[in-house]
């Protein structure tokens, strides 16, 4: 599709809702042979935090550098403050923030220079000095007041409290108004920072969404994660009133299969079971109903899905799909039962 | 952002492959590049320190000892031999020399002659060790990334490094010329009636002549430059590109010198050409693909 260039932001639409900062549609690069980019839809809205989260591969970092225009999509159409980068790539990056996987300085300049070396290519005066790495190519990233930031796996090689210190540093930004794409495969990072996660694998995005949302659409029913002194009784969950599903938790190794869309399938009793019941009111009658057929329970704990069982629930679905839809060209994740409710 | 369960109908046709935005440039952001290129440049002594060396023999070392050994030794059998070389020049040259002893007449012809292929060898040399490395320097270092996220178009950052390339080269040409110049009329002047040097034919040379040749192996170096894969790679291509460049300079040099005023600002004129030319096609090397380092072909 080609677009008309505009040197104005898109109008807002119809309906009163703010047009998204980054509007990518059917976005499709390719390097040689290979598909960085597939189909890509994504869709940020202004203020929000956003995290793209998929393996090493995925097409994180070349959704970025489309989303600043440094790339040209092969295909797709590209909005980003309503402008396409390819024609207003200047206005587009004056206005973006950038903080790539490996934060690259000049290191014959010192972090004063490089600071002021930012500043006056995005138009603005000399810098202030900082001598810190990470923290002068945030600073640099942020000098100039962007109303977009682009992180590409800001916490790459710091320790663990620069890394909460970044993660801090993002939110307060996001709080403040500006708009926020993170890029990582760091689950636990995303969990609580991420008000939209889109999952990349392929360079296509599996899925979209609120965690929350994603979260529900995922997981319909609400999950107790059961533990017995003989885990053989768990079994009988199964067709107790109020149960909709079981399955039984692996050890790390087995979870660590689940990564790789094998699910895990062992026989229930073989280990903890988490329970999908149908009324999240319904732990207390399930607990009393084990108890009076004699199970001794030794853990009863309710649980709420994170985005890591999000991500490797997708991740397996969309194994399990890719073979379903592989022959009728299909490729939209669709969510199933063992873990990933329909 | 995903849609339901329908499979997506892929869009055909490269999206604005006809509409490029036209090329801006601002000054004030060429001129940031290179300064901070600059900047690095003088940080990095190990890099303009054999430079400087380079420079110094050319235009220090080698002319002070041939000059003063032919101006005091005397009547020696190298002078001699010099002076038949002198022979060989156009008769116009030939006719030029100034000087009253053989010795003077010798050490005239090879301060005003003989040396000025000098002139454009230094500048060469230095502004293709740099330019070699300013752009895959950039990919090698990670830098690039921050560049073609700035808002700099690819043009300012071309430009940046063409000025930061051309600048080191140029300036100590210029100075080393100051300083030849020091020098042939310290040596030679009391031989040949007083300061005579820089002639008219080197100030065309230095002004007109040299910073084009300057220009048209820089358009070649940033070219390979934004091409090759390693700062090791573009200077070994660059050092065999622009090999045959300097030998044609060399000899351009010497025929503006030789020639008179007119044949070297003929020879600046074609060269100018050829070298904004040159730039021109250069310009459209640099890409921000291939400052990331993910072009096709990189």
């Amino acid at each position: 599709m080609t677009l008309a260039p505009t040197s104005d932001p898109a109008p807002a639409p119809p309906d009163g809702t703010v047009a998204p900062v980054v509007d990518l549609r059917g976005v499709s690069r390719r390097f040689g042979t290979v598909d960085a980019l597939l189909d890509l839809d994504l869709s940020v809205p202004s203020g929000t935090i956003t995290v793209l989260l998929g393996p090493n591969g995925a097409g994180k970092t070349t959704a970025t550098r489309i989303i600043t225009g440094a790339l040209e999509p092969h295909h797709g159409e590209v909005r980003v403050f309503g402008l396409d980068p390819a024609t207003h790539g200047e206005e587009v990056r004056r206005r973006c923030g950038v903080v790539s996987a490996k934060p690259a300085l000049y290191d014959r300049l010192t972090g004063h220079a490089n600071l002021a070396y930012s500043a006056e290519l995005y138009g603005l005066g000399r810098g202030p000095g900082v001598d810190e790495r990470t923290r002068l190519a945030l600073a640099r990233s942020v000098l100039h007041d962007p109303q977009l930031l682009l992180f590409d796996e800001p916490t790459s090689g710091l320790d663990p409290e620069s890394s909460h210190a970044v993660l801090e540093m993002i939110k307060s930004m996001a709080g403040g108004g500006v708009t926020v794409i993170m890029c990582t495969h760091l689950l636990l990072e995303a969990e609580g920072l991420a008000q939209q996660v889109v999952v990349l694998e392929g360079g296509t995005d599996l899925v979209a969404g609120a965690p929350r949302e994603l979260t529900r659409r995922f997981w319909p029913a609400s999950v107790v994660r059961l533990d017995a002194e003989d885990r053989s009784q768990l079994a009988r969950v199964v067709g107790m009133p109020g149960v909709r599903d079981a399955e039984t938790v692996g050890d790390g190794l087995k979870e660590l299969a689940g990564m790789v869309g094998d699910g895990i399938d062992a026989p229930l009793g073989s280990g903890p079971v988490d329970v999908q019941l149908e009324d999240p009111d319904g732990v207390a009658d399930l607990v009393e109903a084990l108890v009076r057929s004699g199970v001794r329970l030794t853990r009863v704990e309710p649980r709420i899905p994170t985005l890591e069982d999000l991500y490797f629930a997708v991740r397996r679905s969309r194994a399990q799909s890719h073979t379903v839809l592989a022959d009728d060209g299909g490729r939209q994740l669709t969510p199933t039962s063992n873990g990933a409710g329909s | 952002m995903t849609a339901p369960a329908t499979p997506v109908a892929r869009p055909t046709g490269r999206v604005n492959a006809s509409v490029k935005p036209p090329i801006r440039l601002k000054p004030s952001r060429v001129w940031t590049i290179a300064r901070t290129e600059l900047k690095q440049l003088i940080e990095a002594r190990d890099f303009w320190m054999p430079m400087m060396i380079l420079g110094g023999i050319f235009f220090l070392v080698i002319p002070t000892i041939l000059l003063f050994a032919i101006t005091s030794i005397g009547n020696i059998h190298a002078v001699h031999q010099i002076s038949q070389a002198v022979q060989l020049l156009p008769a116009k040259a030939r006719a030029a020399v100034r000087g009253k002893s053989e010795q003077g007449q010798t050490a005239y012809a090879l301060a005003v002659f003989l040396l000025a292929p000098v002139a454009v060898v230094v500048p060469l040399t230095i502004s293709t060790a740099v330019g070699a490395s300013t752009i895959v320097g950039e990919r090698e270092r990670g830098t690039g990334e921050f560049l073609a996220h700035s808002p700099a178009s690819v043009h300012e950052i071309y430009l940046g490094k063409l000025i930061a390339s051309v600048v080191p080269g140029y300036v100590t040409t210029i100075v080393g010329f100051g300083l030849y110049s020091l020098i042939v009329n310290t040596l030679v002047g009391p031989e040949v009636g007083g300061w005579f040097f820089p002639t008219t034919q080197w100030w065309v040379l230095m002004l007109w002549v040299v910073p084009p040749f300057v220009l048209l192996t820089l358009s070649v170096v940033l070219r390979l430059s934004a091409r090759v894969k390693s700062t090791a790679a573009a200077q070994q291509a660059s050092g065999l590109v622009t090999l045959p460049l300097i030998m044609i300079a060399y000899g351009e040099a010497t025929g503006a010198v030789y020639g008179g005023n007119w044949v070297g600002i003929a020879v600046g004129a074609v060269v100018w050409f050829l070298a904004l030319l040159g730039l021109w096609r250069g310009m459209k090397a640099v890409t921000r693909g291939r400052l990331l380092g993910v072009a096709d072909g990189i």
